[in-house]
């Protein structure tokens, strides 16, 4: 690539820095360029938010039917799986699958929710209500 | 307490951290190409039984750790490297190493890391950056992606360094103590066995999935995306090729303009004009990257996704397969003069 065609579309990241590429000058010579972004890149990373949103989205109305936890709203949000959860809480993965359901979840004791609630970065009363504040 | 060490941004966060590393023994002659040349650190790999979040895993540069341990071996500096099961020794061997005045890289997982852009968290384990100093509570930060140097609260580097999931960092620190001379001659030989290395990876590495072979079985999976998977799911894996391809630390067109750069470099070592050459292949096919992630881009923004056009991204990557065929067999067969 050459150093002219280093792309600058406006990227998330740009607020925050903008991101060394490797390109050629007109001797052919590689040099360093700094971009602002690249369209297309930008555009796969939408594509992986918005497929994200949707299954928060998706997530939330479980919750409201009563057909799931909050916990699976959490998970979603926080772009964890059962695996990963088990790493974060040190519960079992067949546990958080339990834990999982309406009725089990409501019984759990605050010890169980304290972990739950600092593997996701919420309060207990926030991970009750599905309460989503940013950080 | 800080400790003077100069912020230097790079393309990728290893290689970076590396060469910053070695900044000073090496009088800055250990670029970030020749770092990540030299820990062979160019490859390809694409995963079929694992997943990240909900797409396929493809690596296009070499496990997390090894561009550091290759290039210090390969210059015969000595690495220490300590991962640690509880938070509190972490932490005091951190201090312990401040307190002497020792820089320190760290790997970290980047979900929790506060200075990035929430767009680009995800629970990537294997980020690298640099601490040097101390001020307050306080950590002082040298994130090689980043244009100035920063900070993190003791409890937010504590939790990136603790972040779980693949490749967990387990606090896990590295650095090197040396204070001899790396001369031109060492730097040779090490040039020399990236290389070697790095063909061998390429070329040599048994099974379908790694090396030229892996991108030529991943341009055929995708010609069969559309059908196995439906549109919608084929999309994000495209997107999620490209963002493995293109995303923040690889320099652009998946590391070949960086390994581009340092066969450059290289020939200031090794002055031969096959390695100029082979180099123009490498551009040549960051180029060809680039021309298919626009192509993929078409296809998960909508506006093309015909079998047709699967077909076609899927031959960019056959031909990008025997373009850096090519060019590996090219290195291989150097015959160095010195």
């Amino acid at each position: 690539m050459k150093k002219e065609n280093v792309p600058q579309d406006l990227s998330a990241l740009a607020k925050i820095t903008k991101e060394v590429c490797y390109a050629t000058d007109e001797s052919g010579q590689y040099v360093t360029q700094l971009s602002s972004g690249w369209d297309v890149k930008i555009s796969a990373l939408d594509a992986a938010w918005q497929d994200i949103d949707g299954r928060v989205a998706q997530a939330r109305q479980q919750v409201i039917d009563g057909k799931a936890s909050p916990i699976l709203f959490f998970m979603e949000y926080r772009l964890m799986d059962i695996k990963l959860l088990a790493q974060y809480t040190g519960f079992w993965q067949w546990q958080i699958k339990r834990h999982l359901k309406p009725d089990v979840f409501n019984e759990l004791s605050e010890k169980k929710l304290t972990l739950y609630a600092e593997a996701f970065n919420v309060s207990i009363a926030d991970l009750k209500t599905l309460t989503v504040h940013e950080n | 307490m800080k400790i003077d060490l100069e912020h230097r941004q790079s393309a990728h966060c290893e290689s970076g951290v590396t060469s910053s590393l070695l900044w000073e023994a090496s009088k800055g002659k250990i670029t970030e190409p020749l770092a990540f040349g030299i820990g062979a650190g160019l490859f390809y790999a694409y995963i079929p039984f694992i997943s990240i979040n909900n797409g396929p895993a493809i690596a296009f540069r070499t496990m997390p750790g090894w561009i550091f341990g290759r290039t210090c071996r390969s210059l015969d500096i000595p690495v220490i490297r300590k991962k640690f099961s509880s938070r509190e020794k972490a932490e005091t061997y951190l201090m312990e190493q401040l307190n002497a005045g020792q820089p320190v890289g760290c790997q970290v997982g980047v979900y929790y890391l506060s200075y990035f852009p929430k767009e680009y968290r995800f629970h990537f384990n294997a980020h690298n950056l640099i601490v040097y100093g101390k001020e307050g509570d306080n950590y002082l930060i040298s994130d090689p992606i980043m244009e100035t140097p920063t900070t993190l609260t003791s409890y937010e580097l504590e939790r990136v360094r603790f972040a779980k999931g693949a490749l967990a960092p387990k606090g896990q620190v590295y650095y090197t103590k040396y204070n001899g001379e790396i001369t031109d001659g060492r730097i040779r030989e090490a040039i020399k066995s990236g290389i070697k290395r790095n063909v061998f990876n390429m070329l040599s590495i048994p099974g379908p999935f790694a090396g030229v072979k892996g991108i030529r079985f991943t341009g055929n999976k995708i010609k069969g995306w559309r059908d196995k998977l439906g549109l919608e799911k084929a999309k994000l894996y495209l997107a999620q090729l490209v963002r493995m391809q293109e995303e923040i630390g690889t320099g652009g067109g998946g590391f070949r303009y960086i390994y581009a750069a340092f066969l450059q470099q290289a020939h200031a070592y090794l002055p031969q004009d096959e390695l100029l050459e082979i180099s123009k292949l490498f551009t040549l096919a960051g180029d060809k990257w680039r021309t298919a992630a626009v192509h993929a881009a078409g296809i998960y923004k909508g506006r093309i996704g015909s079998q047709a056009d699967f077909d076609t991204m899927g031959n960019y990557l056959l031909e990008i397969a025997e373009l850096e065929r090519e060019a590996f067999i090219a290195l291989k067969n150097i015959k160095w003069l010195t």
